[in-house]
This record gives structure tokens, sequence and C-alpha cells, in this order.
């Protein structure tokens, strides 16, 4: 495996350039059968609603994996991620029209590691709030 | 209700070993909206140095739960599920996961507690090849809300 990234070339506090992604409901209905779970609180607003959501929202593994997409395309290889973690702080509100939500996610170099690893902090946010937090990954470059 | 303490410790199998095939990997990249051909084509996947397509960061939570759910779901443990949202999430990898390899999965759950009204239930899985190979640790904490009420 071979990250395109240099250990070199990157410094502590660089900023990786915020990316949106787009989040309308047939996503979750792909998501929910890709990944077997098919609460229904991520594809039936009846059921949203009753349980006091106020409308479907998105997996939380869903949101995590496109932090995860954000990481691979910056690394060049999706091998190189050998750690990744988040903390679920808020959830991704998704209307039943043509836009859905948007999830942009951005990242900072945190930290250095031994073997040519770093640590990169993530940001993401839909609307006003902060639906990832302690959201780290540790990636192997090259 | 509070979750029963006892539990912490317990260990759960998965009834059978997950194979990983291209075809879900496709799957779920395809869910996830990464057109990254890595994923796709074994080609691409061989060009970046790996011996077939690889499996996203995140592709583990397509399987690794599966010895974990007769655990929660006993009621003895006194989990209601309808209040159950994911809090935390982390995977940790010694090699990426290709198609074709068949993943062992062992969780334990290694910690219950109380904060505030909700409780929080952590689950390690560890994932390895048949052969005994770890290739990857998941840890998995779920919220239940209000069940510490």
């Amino acid at each position: 495996m071979a990250a395109t990234i240099k250990y070199d070339e990157v410094q502590v506090g660089q900023e990786i350039p915020a990316v949106e992604y787009q989040v309308r409901r047939v996503n979750l209905v792909m998501y929910a059968g890709a990944s077997g779970d098919f609460n229904p609180i991520h594809w039936n607003e009846r059921h949203a609603k009753s349980v006091g959501l106020p409308d479907v929202i998105a997996h939380g593994m869903f949101t995590m994996a496109e932090g995860g997409r954000f990481v691979t395309d910056w690394a060049g290889d999706p091998g190189a991620v050998v750690d990744y973690g988040v903390r679920f702080s808020s959830m991704v509100v998704v209307p039943d029209d043509d836009q859905g939500a948007t999830i942009t996610i951005s990242g900072v170099i945190e930290d250095k590691l031994e073997d040519k690893r770093v640590v990169v902090a993530l940001n993401a946010r839909s609307g006003d709030a902060r639906v990832l937090s302690k959201a780290r990954a540790v990636v192997q470059l090259s | 209700m509070a979750l029963n303490r006892d539990f912490v410790g317990r260990t759960f199998e998965a009834s059978a070993p997950y194979e990983v095939s291209r075809t879900k990997i496709r799957e779920f990249a395809a869910a996830i909206g990464d057109d990254n051909p890595i994923y796709r084509d074994k080609d691409a996947a061989v060009a970046a140095g790996h011996p077939d397509v690889i499996a996203p960061p995140t592709f583990p939570i397509v399987f690794s739960l599966s010895g974990a759910g007769q655990g929660i779901s006993d009621p003895g443990l006194g989990l209601n599920y309808a209040m159950v949202v994911h809090g935390e999430q982390r995977f940790e990898y010694r090699r990426p996961i290709y198609a074709g390899d068949e993943l062992v999965c062992t969780s334990t759950i290694t910690e219950i507690r109380s904060v505030g009204r909700n409780e929080f239930l952590t689950i390690r899985s560890d994932v390895t090849s048949t052969s005994g190979e770890l290739v990857c640790q998941t840890y998995n904490t779920i919220v239940e809300r209000g069940g510490a009420a």
C-alpha cells in the first residue's frame, strides 16, 4: 500500500480543504441495504417523528463513512488508514426533497507520529451542528 | 432501567466466518457514494499494492456486530433497543480487509456505564482471519437514552 502524500511534506497544523457531501433519502436507503441497518428512523418519517425526532436522520455510520472518504481521498490509498474513530455528537436531519442535507468535512494535521504516521483531526458539520466530535484518523503516509 | 452489569466481560462469537466479496464491497462503496477504483477494480487495487480490491475503512460495521447481537438482545441485559442511538465508533487496523477474506468475529462487552440519564455500553470486536491473524479491532459504543433514569 502506498499513500500519495509524503510524510516529510506535511506539517502539524496544515489544513485539508473542506469538501461537501450531499445526503438524500435515496442515499440512506442504499446505506440501509448495504450495511444491514434497517432502523426505520433512517427511512421512515412517520416512525422518526413518533419517537421524537424532527425528521428522518442519517445513519451515524453514513456520516462516519463520508469522513472516511474525505481521509482516503486525501491520502490517496484507502489502505493507508490504520485507525479511525469518532463520537456522534449531533444528528444529520435529511428532509424529503431533492436537496436533502449537506455534510461539510474539513481536516487538519494534528500530530506527526513515528513510522511516517500522522493524526488527521476531522471537523464535520451539517447546518449549524457539529455532527462528529473527537473524529481522528491515523494515516500511514509514504 | 439500568443495564445489567453482569454482562460486562461476556464474549459472543459470530456463528460463521464472514466471507468478504468484491460484490459486497462494491455495493457498500456505492452506498457511501465513493467511486474510488480501489474498491471496484482489481487491477487498480493491485497497482496500489494490494492483493485484491479492499474494503472502505468503515466496512466492518457490516459484520462486526453479528455475534454481539445475541448478547445485546438478551432480555437479561435489559436494553430497550427503541431508545438506542450510536454513541461512538472506532476501527483499528492491522491490515486492510481484502475481497476473499474469511473473517471470524468475536465480540466482548467491555464496559457499561451511566452518564447522566443515559446508559453507555461498549463492545469490542476482534476480527481475525480463519488462520488466526488479527486483521482489525472495532469499538462500538451504543447509548440507551433515559436508561439510567
